[in-house]
């Protein structure tokens, strides 16, 4: 037996001096994409292994965001993590508390020596994933923006000019009130995903905090504020127009985009500029694609929105070559001919500047009109502190707290002041759950 | 005395070997996990477990401190009061017609029972399907017929009634069966002779049937409670996540949302202990207090 074994040991030592590097090192990924999204990941990763020999990128689907994201951190307790993981934004506070577990992207670039400019990418982008040192801690991936699709058919039977969106939200609740009194579309207006596009990207493009601390960037001792008078007179609008029939609230996440296509579908909704793909596929009208509305007399609005989507985080604990390996495929992945096409194909916007303006160059935007304009909200002006991004741990909490309160402005219990003071009051609890629970480190 | 035989059989391995795979099933899958749920339940710990601290009770406090935790409570108990209820009476009333029925019994037995093949899961997608606010045929038939307004992702009476009726759509199925081989145990003869004395088949239904169904009935009871307080979870998964403002947030919902959607892992074990004692408690009493006025035949 003892002998069996010692033969198996030196056999193994002997396979693994006479292959140097030979079987190339396998590099796990998770991802959330699904659909044609799954194989557009599946194609990149089948180009890079092409493309050299030494590293193999595998990915895997693993079920949603937030199921990936749990089955990742149940694999790092159980001491065995994917070498990448794809994490929705609103994870992003979680996994940059667990410090020892990560890491961080711009170590992983300048240890491997790849070229790696941060300055490269959208900031707007680029901002949202780094510290507050402005490091970047995980490569962006999917990113997209809030936007206004509205349905051209309906703008000309309600005698509206179908080339003038509305601008600001007082515009676009005269043009619901158009809508409906010519009855050109059973439902005026909707939105999908309200508490990112209402408050969080709002916010943003308002200019106003979202939070203390720079919206969470500077600590966990964060605080909620997106109570303030531009909000509260924002959600009050929205609150007088479902109360009069012209905002119809139809659920939490993508509803709004169903609604948006479907025969019986609003006029106008605001999502992300990621929903495209389905609605081009889908709609039977004209459509167009314009900026997130925003309110008059607000100074510095329209400033930026903020991103949605999701980034790549790097495990930590993993063997050198892994590090050379995911440093290679980061520098791939961001290249602008794979960024360009993964923009075109999918409605996420460009990561690179490098990226925007090769898609420029190839004429995507004059024969997809409007697909531009989601970089271009972002590209608007530099970011501030209020428009960098939000980056609260217990987020996922912070929006079902937020859908809960807004929801209750929507049907008329809650006045629009009286909801956001509870969503704060309620939200703070949850971010001192969490300073308490990752405090120490 | 002494002529009384025992049988009597060496005591070896062989006892210990054969109770071993239950016992370790037991330990593995029920006693491992409910100890360690009670042991986080004292903790407070960040997803990734990198930063541990015992906090004692405190998990427990914040859980009854907060005041969504117990309107859980109140809508657990409301969930699982309609869903057992709706669920016994509609499957008793088949199962009598079907007992009553001589011909086509066996066609509709069949029928009867398919809903409890279909996953609750699959069963709550096609009740959202069909109550969808903005497509679904009862919403459309709702509005054209009786002019009602229904869109259960604001309204929580709503949304409580379509959860309630998915999950006890696919219970009746299984009530059901029960009911019916219940009922088809039931001697002839006693039937007959209430029918002889002159008792319709509604007197008979009250006086004879139900009362010798009453084992059945406290099984099926049991049965369901506990299903209404931890099956449902697909259900309301699939269509209300809870929703609306926790109109449909039962206990055990809330447990996983916080637990694995939240990763407050404490503070979810603690309400997987708080529910473990009331499951237990619960079947307990049913067990002590109700089960005493049953009479097995």
């Amino acid at each position: 037996m003892r002998i069996k074994l010692l033969a198996a040991a030196l056999a193994g030592a002997g396979l693994v001096a006479a292959l140097p590097a030979q079987a190339a090192t396998e590099i796990q990924w998770w991802h959330s994409m699904t659909g044609a999204n799954d194989e557009r990941v599946n194609n990149i990763a089948n180009k890079f292994n092409a493309s050299q020999s030494e590293y193999k990128v595998v990915p895997v689907f693993k079920g949603g965001y937030a199921d990936s994201m749990s089955a990742a951190i149940a694999a790092y307790r159980a001491k065995n993590p994917p070498d990448i993981v794809q994490v929705f934004e609103v994870g992003t506070a979680t996994m940059m508390a667990a410090k020892s577990a990560i890491k961080p992207v711009y170590q992983v670039m300048h240890e491997a020596g790849e070229k790696f400019d941060p300055k490269a990418y959208i900031p707007a982008v680029a901002s949202y994933y780094s510290d507050e040192r402005g490091r970047m801690i995980s490569l962006p991936f999917n990113s997209s923006t809030t936007v206004l699709f509205y349905n051209k058919d309906a703008f000309k039977k309600a005698g509206l000019d179908p080339n003038k969106p509305p601008k600001t939200w007082e515009e676009l609740a005269e043009d619901a009130a158009k809508i409906k009194a010519a009855n050109a579309a059973p439902c005026a207006f909707t939105t999908s995903w309200q508490s990112w596009v209402q408050l969080e990207s709002s916010s943003a493009w308002h200019n106003v905090p979202f939070a203390t601390l720079d919206n969470g960037f500077g600590g966990m001792g964060a605080k909620l504020e997106f109570n303030n008078p531009v909000m509260v007179k924002h959600i009050e609008l929205l609150g007088q127009m479902a109360k009069d029939g012209r905002f119809t609230y139809v659920g939490r996440t993508t509803e709004g985009d169903s609604k948006f296509y479907s025969d019986n579908g609003c006029a106008m909704n605001t999502e992300s500029s990621a929903s495209y793909g389905n609605t081009k596929k889908n709609a039977k009208f004209e459509f167009g694609i314009s900026e997130l509305p925003y309110h008059e007399g607000v100074k510095g609005a329209p400033q930026n929105t903020i991103i949605g989507g999701a980034s790549l985080w790097v495990f930590s604990g993993k063997p050198k070559s892994h590090y050379k390996g995911i440093a290679k495929f980061f520098t791939f992945l961001s290249s602008p001919e794979i960024q360009a096409e993964w923009h075109q194909g999918t409605g996420y916007v460009p990561i690179t500047k490098a990226a925007y303006e090769l898609t420029q160059k190839q004429g995507f935007y004059e024969k997809n009109p409007g697909t531009d304009i989601a970089v271009q909200q972002l590209l608007l002006k530099n970011p501030t502190k209020a428009s960098k991004g939000v980056r609260l741990g217990n987020l996922p909490q912070i929006r079902n707290i937020i859908d809960e309160e807004l929801e209750s402005v929507w049907t008329g219990k809650k006045s629009a002041k009286a909801a956001l003071d509870e969503a704060v009051k309620r939200g703070d609890e949850e971010l001192r759950k969490f300073q308490r629970a990752n405090s120490g480190k | 005395m002494a002529s009384q035989k025992r049988a009597q059989y060496p005591v070896g391995w062989l006892p210990y070997a054969l109770v071993a795979p239950q016992l370790a099933i037991t330990l593995i899958f029920f006693i491992w996990p409910a100890s360690q749920a009670l042991w986080w339940s004292l903790l407070v710990q960040d997803t990734f477990g990198l930063n541990v601290q015992f906090v004692g009770l405190l998990n427990f406090r914040e859980l009854f401190a907060d005041t969504y935790y117990l309107n859980s409570f109140w809508v657990t108990g409301v969930f699982s009061t309609l869903m057992t209820g709706s669920a016994l009476v509609i499957s008793l009333l088949l199962a009598a017609c079907c007992d009553y029925l001589i011909r086509g019994t066996r066609a509709y037995k069949t029928l009867l029972v398919w809903p409890y093949a279909v996953a609750p899961a699959v069963a709550a997608v096609l009740w959202a399907f069909i109550f969808s606010p903005g497509a679904g045929i009862m919403t459309y038939a709702l509005r054209v017929w009786f002019g009602y307004d229904w869109n259960y992702l604001l309204n929580g009476g709503q949304a409580l009634t379509l959860v309630v009726i998915a999950s006890a759509w696919k219970q009746v199925s299984y009530n059901f069966l029960f009911f019916l081989a219940g009922m088809q145990a039931i001697p002839k003869s006693l039937i007959e002779a209430a029918a002889i004395d002159g008792a319709g088949p509604l007197r008979r239904f009250a006086t004879v049937v139900f009362p010798l169904l009453a084992p059945t009935t406290f099984f099926l009871l049991v049965v369901n409670i506990v299903n209404a307080f931890f099956e449902s979870f697909g259900v309301i998964d699939t269509t209300t996540q809870g929703g609306p403002v926790r109109a449909t947030q039962i206990l055990v919902y809330k447990v996983f949302q916080d637990g694995f959607k939240g990763g407050d892992l404490g503070g979810s074990s603690a309400q997987s202990v708080v529910l473990m004692a009331i499951v237990m408690g619960l079947t307990v009493i049913q067990f002590r207090y109700i089960e005493r006025r049953i009479q097995y035949a």
